[in-house]
């Protein structure tokens, strides 16, 4: 009977693919929200990052941190190692911060956001309403992220921090989160009311010198989501934090702080769209996750910025530093991301397995259709001993896209007996994309033990021939056989974003066959 | 129902004729079968008709129930009720065979205009038809095709045709690859398909086949064309004496 129900579960997801390639049109969330915005002035100084900070109402600490970021950054340099190919990015003709104007008197509770804001979010599928969360929701459009009505159907909630631009306008469940001891808040707040926690562990993955794109939103980072979990503590609901780019010509700069004290567990999910725009846009997010004794952090993300026209026309330049650091023996984390948006992707989630018999993984399905160009993968460092890591990537590239794995498995002389699995699948739709696979390994001990397997395919016109024999569609066979491809990414990923991500995949790769 | 007058194709890469000239019509219940020597053109016949790419028509036509198939799609064919069993099914890696039916069906239905299948009259569905040609629901359950024996890939092939119940079965040398019993089996699920509405053209080399399944009628082909036909004595004939008296008889 298990089985059964097993079956009928995954039919459904199936399911829910093929009639979303049907139904959708391309990028669903191209939409914009008018409203009423406080812009910073254009451009980059040492006057907008303390305009920044001041606008946060940060301590002097924190505008200390961002002026030594600021001052570091002016004489760093673009990194250019990364195939990918973009035009300059003129950073004084952005805008750093962006706020609603609704959002000057900072809102007590959900009751007081501006509506203009939660219908924004309503229309993306994340309603900022605990009860409805609760009661499911209806009409709204599936979601990048979270899917809420299937979360509330199988009685799982997920709490909610909904990032608009440069600030914060929300974050749901955060009392009953609070009564299990869990933190979860804008990192604005958490630097006001938890300066120790923020002090001790804020830029101690990512430093601020670590690189020219995590300096730079180090200075200039303007919220972003904060999660702490308490000694023991298995989280009791999943949370989230939902991106949202609306304003023009300007960048976002999020920082995510998420600290699993010794023994606790936390599924946290990330969800991003954008409007669609003729110019690029910046995004440079840092995320810094520690990992204490025995804890286990589960991150998953659909990135689905917008990712420009067919001829490269706009869409997201995404350069992205994320880091998990399993400070302490037997930590775990699991990194799954599905990435199919952004012009530009430049993005290599890491684990620093520094903890004796810690854990590192990461799934990762990345698209990139038309003129996306996609730079992404992961870093295992292997510190302590008896560690272990696994490395799952799915690179599907159509169109003129060019893609990208470039991953490092690092042996340290201390780290004996430890193991990487990678594997690194690539799949050609077409005859003008390209996939490449940069794979890096040192080993500095000699009972350690790394595996390496790649394959590059093509999607099989015997295949797509097999299904449309069978009555389906070329979009539906093309979308069945990528779907199937990347069957063990998508398992990896919690169900919420399961059934979301099997429909991106297809829609990413409309027009891509035919 | 299946009309097929007066067929020329060439391969689209080369210039390279393989049909020339091939009529035939299937009236609605009856059983055909086509034998011919390696290269007469039988598998190509097979992919011009559900629509593969790679092939030209440069001359003639055919007609499923009066509607011309050349100019569909492969997946308005399939709608209209033309399969066709492979001779090599495909493999596809991470979709299961279930979601891969289930899909298929649902394809078809929504292309009919028709409601689709719920998830558990799909399942029952399925299973007493899996049943039927003892097919596990563990078998169901694996990615399609992929590590299948050979004669579990042909039992697959009547499943799904079992399940979208075409007007018009063409079987691509279904009998390649199998033993006695996988013969039989398959043979015993194409027979409980036979219906006074319902067709099949089967392709093969061999007799034996057509013991298990009983043709109305047998036509040899021959370089691109039906050189001659007959009722069931004639696969008999062939059996015993080879193509050579008859490819000469033929001209």
């Amino acid at each position: 009977m298990t089985a059964t129900i097993d079956l009928e579960v995954r039919e459904g997801v199936d399911r829910e693919t093929v009639e979303t390639v049907q139904s959708m049109g391309s990028y669903k969330y191209g939409w914009d929200t008018e409203i009423e915005m406080d812009y910073a002035p254009k451009g980059l100084n040492e006057d907008i990052v303390r305009l920044i900070s001041q606008k946060n109402e940060e301590p002097e600490w924190m505008l200390e941190w961002r002026l030594e970021a600021y001052r570091r950054w002016i004489t760093m340099t673009e990194p250019k190692w990364a195939m990918l190919n973009y035009p300059e990015i003129d950073y004084q003709d952005q805008y750093y911060y962006a706020r609603p104007k609704s959002m000057e008197v900072k809102p007590k509770s959900l009751d007081e956001v501006d509506p203009k804001l939660l219908a924004t979010y309503e229309k993306l599928g994340i309603p900022l309403k605990e009860q409805m969360i609760l009661a499911g929701v209806e009409g709204a459009l599936p979601s990048p992220g979270v899917d809420m009505a299937i979360a509330a159907s199988e009685g799982r909630r997920v709490a909610v921090d909904a990032v608009f631009d440069s600030v914060s306008v929300g974050t749901t469940f955060k009392d009953e989160l609070a009564k299990a001891g869990v933190i979860f808040c804008s990192i604005s707040e958490a630097i006001r009311e938890h300066p120790e926690l923020v002090k001790k562990y804020l830029g101690s993955v990512v430093p601020q010198s670590d690189n020219y794109f995590a300096t730079l939103n180090s200075a200039v980072f303007s919220d972003g989501s904060f999660v702490y979990v308490p000694k023991g503590v298995k989280c009791p609901m999943e949370l989230s934090t939902y991106f949202r780019i609306n304003a023009e010509n300007t960048g976002q700069f999020e920082r995510t702080l998420i600290i699993a004290d010794k023994g606790s567990h936390v599924s946290y999910l990330e969800g991003c769209t954008a409007p669609k725009r003729d110019t690029h846009q910046l995004h440079a997010a840092v995320v810094e996750i520690v990992v204490l004794e025995d804890a286990e952090v589960k991150y998953s993300t659909v990135q689905n910025w917008y990712p420009g026209d067919e001829e490269g026309k706009g869409g997201i330049y995404n350069f992205v530093t994320k880091r998990a650091d399993c400070r302490e023996a037997r930590a775990k984390v699991m990194w799954t991301q599905v990435e199919t948006g952004s012009a530009i992707t430049w993005k290599y989630p890491s684990c620093i397995l520094r903890g004796d018999e810690s854990q590192g993984e990461f799934y990762s399905i990345a698209i990139a259709n038309n003129m996306q160009q996609a730079d992404t993968g992961t870093k295992m460092i292997h510190l302590g001993r008896n560690t272990r890591s696994r490395i799952v990537s799915k690179g599907i590239s159509a169109g003129k896209a060019q893609n990208t794995y470039r991953g490092l498995v690092t042996m340290h002389p201390r780290a004996t007996n430890s193991r990487n699995y990678t594997q690194c699948d690539s799949l050609l739709i077409g005859d003008q994309c390209g996939a490449h696979t940069v794979p890096y390994i040192e080993v500095k001990n000699t009972s350690s033990r790394v595996e390496h397997e790649a394959t590059t395919s093509k999607v099989d016109d015997d295949q797509l021939f097999y299904c449309r024999q069978r009555g389906m569609d070329e979009e539906e066979a093309v979308a069945l056989v990528v779907n199937g491809f990347c069957r063990e990414v998508l398992q990896a990923l919690p169900m919420e974003f399961a059934m979301e991500a099997q429909s991106l995949v297809a829609i990413s790769l409309e027009g891509s066959v035919g | 129902m299946l009309k097929i007058d007066n067929l020329h194709v060439k391969l689209e890469e080369e210039d390279k004729q393989i049909l020339k000239g091939l009529s035939l019509e299937i009236p609605a219940g009856q059983v055909h079968a086509i034998m011919g020597p390696n290269g007469s053109g039988k598998s190509t016949l097979s992919y011009v008709l559900s629509g593969r790419d790679g092939y030209e028509v440069t001359e003639g036509s055919a007609t499923l129930d009066g509607q011309s198939l050349l100019d569909m799609e492969p997946e308005q064919r399939a709608s209209a009720g033309l399969f066709l069993a492979f001779q090599y099914p495909v493999e596809i890696p991470g979709v299961g065979n279930m979601t891969f039916l289930r899909t298929a069906v649902n394809a078809q239905r929504k292309a009919r205009g028709e409601a689709e299948l719920s998830s558990g009259d799909f399942l029952k569905l399925v299973r007493a038809k899996a049943a039927e040609l003892q097919i596990s629901p563990e078998m169901l359950k694996r990615p399609v095709n992929v590590g299948f024996s050979g004669g579990e890939k042909k039992r697959n092939e009547i499943l799904q045709m079992a399940m979208l119940e075409p007007r018009m079965c063409i079987m691509d040398e279904t009998d390649s690859g199998l033993d006695v019993d996988a013969m039989r089996l398959v043979s015993d699920g194409v027979n409980a398909l036979r219906s006074p509405d319902r067709s099949f053209l089967v392709i093969t080399h061999y007799q034996r086949l057509l013991n298990h399944i009983q043709p109305d009628v047998v036509h040899i082909m021959a370089n691109g064309r039906i050189v001659k036909s007959g009722g069931p004595e004639l696969a008999l004939q062939v059996e015993e004496e080879g193509y050579g008296d008859l490819l000469a008889e033929a001209g």
